[in-house]
């Protein structure tokens, strides 16, 4: 399930920031390398919720700051996906 | 049995498809109505065309409502394009981000005045050149929210700012109804939009209102949607001035 959630994860992302796919490397953080605006974040938090069926408390979303941060959240808390 | 053929309405709010102006974009689109959809900026842009552009019938256009040479320009535009309007419909609002987190007391000059200038006054500059285009009467529709008369926990100047919104919709009202033009506002319950994902504690707000709600669930946006189409419609050309609650029935329970 992983790979699977790393492969939706990196195309929502692609989606929202309208990045290449070769820059969403584990590392990046969204706002800093892919060049979301505290919107794009809002929205890229919104989108997982959506697709993974999870709530992500604000607290929590906070600390969302890096691709590699967002697949591990939903890996930990996806109740299986979509 | 909603029929808008043959109406023009224009939609200012329009972020992205959770938007509240989306979901009445698409009600009012299909009652028959012809629309021109606004965004904000070049920000909004290419997320709203994309959503405008599988919308039959709809144009877009750009218009900051904080500024009324933007205003102006779009209600020339809007003239030129379809000579008259049937109805507007807005749903925009906006407070800066501290306003929302800190205490209600610690509010700023700066934060109230933008709240009020983005989310009130637009109220008053878009209804003043739309009502010269209403030449057959019309029928304007705001958002509002309950944070406007009882305290919602971080909602803060945006409360006092839909209490201000409230009272503008009854002083549109009584101004131009004398043109058979309508002024209401929805009252929606909560809903998970952009907007108000930037409120805190949305989770906790949604949850508490589907649990204490007499219909027991969420507001959806289809609904609001729903009730704007109707407002916009001649099945409520006696309603005029008011703040019609879609909201699963939340304001009618003490506790």
């Amino acid at each position: 399930m992983a790979a699977a959630v790393e492969e939706k994860v990196k195309q929502i992302i692609v989606e929202q920031l309208q990045v290449d796919e070769a820059e969403v490397t584990p590392s990046a953080s969204f706002q800093e390398d892919l060049g979301a605006d505290s919107l794009d974040v809002v929205e890229l938090v919104m989108q997982f919720e959506e697709a993974f069926d999870i709530e992500i408390p604000d607290e929590d979303a906070e600390k969302i700051k890096t691709v590699k941060d967002a697949t591990e959240y939903i890996e930990k808390n996806a109740k299986g996906g979509k | 049995m909603i029929d808008l053929s043959g109406r023009v309405a224009v939609i200012f709010g329009l972020a992205n498809k959770r938007s509240i102006a989306w979901a009445i974009a698409q009600k009012l689109q299909q009652a028959g109505a012809q629309l021109a959809i606004s965004y904000q900026n070049e920000r909004m842009k290419s997320e709203a065309e994309g959503l405008i552009a599988d919308l039959p019938g709809a144009e877009a256009f750009q218009c900051d409502v904080s500024n009324d040479a933007e205003i102006a320009s779009l209600f020339e535009q809007l003239k030129e394009r379809y000579s008259r309007l049937d109805v507007l419909v807005h749903s925009v609002a906006y407070a800066p981000a501290e306003e929302l987190k800190n205490n209600f007391v610690m509010t700023t000059r700066e934060g109230f005045r933008m709240a009020h200038d983005v989310s009130v006054y637009s109220l008053i500059a878009v209804s003043r050149a739309a009502a010269l285009l209403m030449t057959n009467g019309g029928s304007i529709i705001t958002m509002t929210y309950y944070g406007a008369e009882k305290v919602v926990p971080h909602y803060n100047v945006m409360g006092v700012a839909k209490a201000a919104l409230e009272a503008t919709v009854r002083y549109l009202a009584a101004d131009l109804g004398a043109q058979n033009i309508r002024v209401n506002a929805i009252s929606a319950g909560p809903i998970k939009t952009l907007a108000a994902r930037g409120i805190g504690g949305l989770g906790d707000m949604l949850k508490a209102h589907a649990e204490r709600a007499p219909l027991h669930r969420n507001t959806e946006q289809s609904e609001v949607g729903g009730t704007a189409a109707f407002l916009a419609s001649d099945m409520a050309s006696g309603i005029t001035g008011e703040t019609i609650y879609v909201d699963s029935g939340y304001n009618i329970m003490g506790f």
